[in-house]
């Protein structure tokens, strides 16, 4: 199951940093003609019994409610994932949103901004809780004493709050990239008192072994006794940290775009592409605007697995 | 004696937090880019912007804006809000009371579901139902609020089995206090369930893992040997024992359970304090937000002082031991 899960997490990395090269089509592209285009299911059985992977086409029955139909007297090959764009029919393995657009080619772009804006901002808390953690660690007396009540204090608030607030405050309107750097900065700035904590209390319970004190008396310097002795004990606390951190970073970008505070419309990620499924009668029209809701459980799905799996070995060793 | 010293320390600490939230908030939205006149600038010439925010104050420097709304807030008056012009007290009682059903509902549900399925996986977990359980619970806890809601309604949109958003309906809003009961009972599920479903995987999990160690311990066996069945020593003794972790989790799952609450508000259309907060943000509506912001953080303050005070109740080593 952990590896399972671990192939999981690779996979929707490597989608992620693959996704414009994976995408069937351009993520921004509309096709005016396939509003809320339904699912088109790739087949292998057609008339002519079994055959190469194609689906059929479809055909607009009614524009006043959008709905569509098989069109069964002719076959589309299943274009190949590396984009060429064929022309021709369309095919929307997962369907189209609101605009036309294709929704597994935005499904994988949104993967890399996602998952990228919740690496980076995993990446920052981690600096930011192991910088903060081993000064306090370390140092000890007030300096210990003042960080740590602040990263309780950080840890009472409600995080989304926080976040919401820091966000508002700024510029509603910004270029995607600046949005990208701010996000995954608001995150780093809430996710760090855990991080922080974990890692003093084992710089703390380190500091007093006895091989630290024979770093010290043959005369290392505090950087080398940091980075060389006590850092790498918080290995494993970073790992963990990482892995609760990362899904719960994707969320929080979902939900801060879903509200509009987060990406720009245009700009493809899981949150933005939500917004199709917040009125009431799309979503029970056009169920397949939730694939990003998927995504978001496969990504916390594979990340529970992973902590379990670990705990469990902790607990046995 | 210990006891009450510790909670007054902690209500102290519930002041301390309401008050920076508050103090926090205000002053950021105050220094924040565009301010609440932002909206209609365009068509208002220069001096009518200027006098519209005199009227509301916003010409004022920073810190004398400040001492003034302080001075007010600590008696409970917490302004005028710009978006809605009404008191910012009335809106927030409404809206306060709107959060806590949703909120209390999904605690209940979540303990309701999550305790006695933990019991079951801590105490027998070689059984079926016990793995049964334990992947529900998996899924469970990986479903946020988020992904909850909108898979909820959806369900409920197509089914027609429960109303998609709101609190009430509008045949509801002039009826009596009764049928404004019921109707709210029949709204509250929806959001409830979606709020509720991760936080009863974590107290399934915790309960589980609290009653799978007490079991371990000698008094269970010790009350086996006197004759008890195992069921009986699970549920008189082991499960006691079990309580201390899982009323240690409540303290720490209220925080979520307002993050979980927000996005469920907004989901669902329930009028409560996150979308309030959410707007008023929105509209710059600066003493709204601190408002808002005060009114959460008491709330999570009081959450977390009950969830403490059932600690020391439930376990007085709790009370003696300094704060970490």
């Amino acid at each position: 199951m952990t590896r399972r899960a671990s192939w999981l997490i690779l996979a929707l990395v490597v989608a992620a940093i693959l996704g414009p090269w994976l995408a069937p089509y351009d993520p921004g592209r509309a096709y005016r003609g396939f509003l809320f285009a339904p699912p088109m299911p790739p087949r292998l059985v057609g008339p002519a019994g079994l055959q190469a992977p194609f689906v059929y086409p479809i055909r607009l029955v009614s524009r006043l409610d959008q709905r569509y139909e098989e069109d069964r007297s002719r076959t589309v090959p299943l274009p190949a994932l590396v984009s060429a764009n064929t022309g021709g029919t369309p095919v929307f393995l997962l369907g189209a949103d609101s605009f036309g657009r294709d929704v597994l080619s935005r499904l994988l772009a949104g993967a890399r901004v996602s998952i990228g804006v919740a690496i980076a901002a995993t990446v920052g808390a981690l600096f930011l809780g192991a910088l903060i953690g081993v000064w306090a660690g370390y140092r000890g007396g007030w300096i210990d004493e003042l960080l740590m009540r602040a990263a309780d204090f950080v840890l009472v608030l409600p995080v989304l709050y926080v976040v919401l607030v820091l966000r508002a405050v700024m510029p509603l309107v910004l270029p995607a990239s600046t949005i990208f750097l701010l996000m995954a900065a608001i995150f780093a700035l809430v996710g760090w008192p855990v991080v922080a904590r974990g890692v003093r209390a084992i710089i703390r319970a380190e500091r007093a072994r006895e091989y630290i004190a024979a770093a010290q008396s043959l005369g290392a310097s505090p950087a080398r006794i940091v980075f060389r002795h006590l850092l790498p004990s918080c290995g494993g606390h970073l790992v963990v940290q990482a892995t609760l951190l990362l899904p719960a970073f994707i969320l929080a970008e979902a939900t801060l775009s879903y509200v509009g505070l987060g990406f720009p419309d245009e700009t493809a990620s899981w949150g933005t592409m939500l917004i199709e499924a917040s009125n009431v009668n799309a979503l029970a029209r056009f169920p397949w605007t939730l694939a990003p809701a998927a995504a978001i459980f496969a990504v916390a799905l594979a990340t529970n697995l992973l902590l379990e799996r670990s705990a469990i070995k902790l607990s046995r060793s | 004696m210990a006891a009450g010293r510790y909670l007054l320390r902690r209500a102290g600490f519930a002041l301390l937090l309401v008050a920076v939230v508050s103090s926090a908030s205000l002053v950021l939205v105050r220094l924040a880019p565009g301010d609440a006149t932002a909206a209609e600038a365009l068509e208002m010439t220069a001096e009518e912007r200027a006098r519209v925010r005199a009227q509301l104050g916003l010409d004022r420097p920073l810190l004398a804006q400040y001492v003034d709304w302080a001075s007010h807030a600590v008696r409970l008056d917490f302004g005028q809000s710009f978006l809605y012009a009404r008191p910012v007290s009335d809106l927030l009682g409404e809206r306060a009371r709107n959060t806590a059903v949703l909120a209390s509902s999904a605690l209940v549900l979540a303990t309701l579901i999550g305790l006695p399925l933990g019991v079951l996986t801590g105490s027998r977990p070689d059984t079926i139902g016990a793995a049964v359980t334990r992947a529900l619970s998996l899924l469970a806890l990986s479903v946020p609020p988020l992904v909850a809601a909108l898979l909820l309604v959806l369900l409920a949109a197509r089914t027609g089995w429960m109303p998609v958003g709101g609190m009430t309906s509008l045949a509801a809003a002039s009826g009596t206090w009764g049928a404004w009961l019921s109707d709210v009972a029949r709204h509250v599920p929806l959001p409830a369930l979606a709020l509720a479903l991760p936080f009863a995987a974590t107290l399934e999990r915790v309960q589980s893992e609290a009653v799978a160690d007490a079991v371990a311990e000698p008094f269970v066996r010790a009350a086996r040997a006197r004759g008890l069945t195992y069921g009986d020593a699970v549920r008189r003794h082991a499960w006691r024992a079990s309580l201390r972790p899982v009323l240690g989790i409540y303290g720490l799952i209220i925080g979520s359970l307002f993050s979980g609450s927000f996005i469920v508000e907004v989901v669902t259309a329930w009028p409560g304090l996150g979308r309030l907060m959410f707007d008023a943000l929105r509209a710059r509506d600066l003493y709204l937000v601190a408002g808002t912001a005060a009114t959460g953080a008491a709330f999570l303050a009081l959450g977390t002082l009950i969830a403490d005070a059932l600690l020391a109740l439930a376990d007085p080593r709790v009370a003696e031991e300094r704060e970490p």
